[in-house]
């Protein structure tokens, strides 16, 4: 249904092809939460890998950036309608966590966790292969506690809610489990490019 | 962060988009408009909930918006949205200089599982909201006066000028009620004009005052508004003791 009286914005210049339907660019970086900012000390940071209820390994701040590291360049999309491109962010990808606990992808799905009671899941193909990691700098800076830091988990090919802030667990299941937003009407997957904003979408 | 939710359907299984009919248009601040759409398929929903509005161009390209509902849960079949005018936006501007009466509009809801509160949820209950923050707040207070319930209720709302408050005449008809709702103004470019009302930003002192409005504590929190309030209006929370578990917030903005 066109509607009446309305152009819309230029259509995005150099950005074409890669705004998913529905999305608008942005060149800032909106902050979205549920709840107020944790400030985590890195001394009482911890992130935990777990298969079911049974934990498998466990770093401490340290540890855990001694880690190999690598850097992602990627456009992200929040499902409040904006998108952002180009983003650069530098950390653990999840099949160096894989590897440094000595596992394989041990079931199909996971559940990532949060120091302030947030979860959602994530399929376990969208995490390994190179698409996802835990990360700990945003822009060359480490990650600001608004957008998520000391840690976030960063899957930039689906909706952002997806990319939980203030990580603390990565917990795989061998269901899949709906987190958070999942309970509370938003999409199981959340692919920003089938337009999967809401369940029954 | 609060997972005390109520019942998690609040939404439905699946949302449709539906044609809305603009029926009336009000001017509530020089920034700020109210529209009242008349829903094809009127939907209940609940306090706090919010609707996807979708604009389409001749050429096919879509503009999504998300905005809460003003209006309390019992006016179903009608429902109103108070839109701040951003002057670089797209689709605000579209509402505030071109929408009219009689104009067909998309939309779909009700959204949102979180940032909700019902009768029966309870209170006291402590609502912050920072300039067009204070709309899903609306319909919280809306909803207690409509199902005249009495449960200790304070609103701290923040905005530039008094003339820039939405809901003004509204909120202090609702306070002048004296049914245990109380109001707090901070006004952050002019001076107070209510007795008890401040001219600063927020801050831990002044949450602390409004607090002991409804005797100390709350047991339900929500805070909306542009980023950079909720940030200091929850960090100011925390500092008074509150537990982070009971707040919810909403926010937009960078």
């Amino acid at each position: 249904m066109v509607t009446r009286g309305f152009s819309g914005r230029p259509r995005p210049q150099g950005g074409e092809g890669r705004v998913p339907p529905g999305q608008s660019l942005t060149d800032d970086f909106p902050v979205l939460s549920a709840g107020p900012t944790p400030h985590i000390a890195e001394a009482d940071w911890t992130f935990t890998l777990k298969v079911g209820p049974k934990p498998i390994a466990r770093w401490n701040w340290a540890e855990f950036n001694a880690l190999p590291q690598t850097t992602l360049t990627r456009d992200i999309h929040c499902v409040t309608k904006w998108s952002k491109l180009d983003t650069r962010w530098r950390g653990v990808a999840i099949d160096d966590l894989l590897a440094a606990a000595g596992v394989d992808a041990p079931t199909d799905y996971a559940l990532a966790h949060s120091f302030d009671g947030y979860s959602t899941n994530v399929p376990t193909a969208d995490l390994v292969g190179g698409k996802a990691m835990i990360a700990l700098a945003y822009d060359d800076a480490p990650l600001a506690a608004e957008h998520g830091g000391p840690a976030r988990l960063l899957v930039p090919h689906l909706y952002f809610w997806k990319s939980a802030k203030w990580i603390n667990a990565l917990q795989f299941t061998r269901r899949d489990e709906a987190g958070f937003w999942e309970l509370r009407g938003y999409h199981i997957h959340g692919d920003p490019w089938r337009e999967q904003r809401f369940s029954g979408d | 962060m609060a997972t005390d939710d109520p019942p998690f359907a609040m939404q439905p299984p699946r949302l449709l988009w539906q044609t809305a009919t603009i029926e009336a248009i009000a001017l509530q601040t020089p920034g700020v408009k109210s529209f009242f759409f008349d829903l094809a398929q009127p939907f209940a929903f609940h306090a706090g909930q919010h609707v996807d509005v979708r604009l389409t161009a001749p050429d096919g390209y879509q503009a999504q918006r998300s905005y809460s509902i003003a209006s309390a849960p019992a006016t179903t079949g009608v429902i109103e949205l108070a839109i701040e005018r951003l002057d670089d936006g797209e689709v605000s501007p579209f509402f505030h200089d071109v929408a009219a009466v009689g104009d067909n509009i998309e939309l779909r809801g009700p959204i949102g599982g979180h940032f909700v509160w019902s009768v029966p949820q309870g209170g006291p209950l402590l609502l912050c909201g920072g300039g067009s923050g204070v709309v899903p707040l609306m319909s919280m207070l809306r909803e207690r006066a409509a199902q005249r319930a009495t449960l200790p209720t304070v609103l701290l709302y923040s905005a530039r000028t008094w003339e820039e408050l939405i809901f003004r005449d509204e909120l202090l008809a609702l306070h002048a009620r004296n049914d245990g709702f109380e109001l707090a103004l901070a006004l952050t470019r002019e001076s107070a004009r209510r007795e008890r009302d401040y001219a600063r930003r927020v801050d831990a002192a002044m949450l602390e005052d409004v607090l002991a409005r409804i005797d100390g504590t709350a047991r339900h929190v929500f805070v909306c508004g542009a980023n950079p309030f909720v940030e200091a209006a929850t960090a100011a929370l925390l500092q008074t003791g509150l537990g982070a578990a009971l707040i919810r917030t909403e926010r937009y903005g960078q």
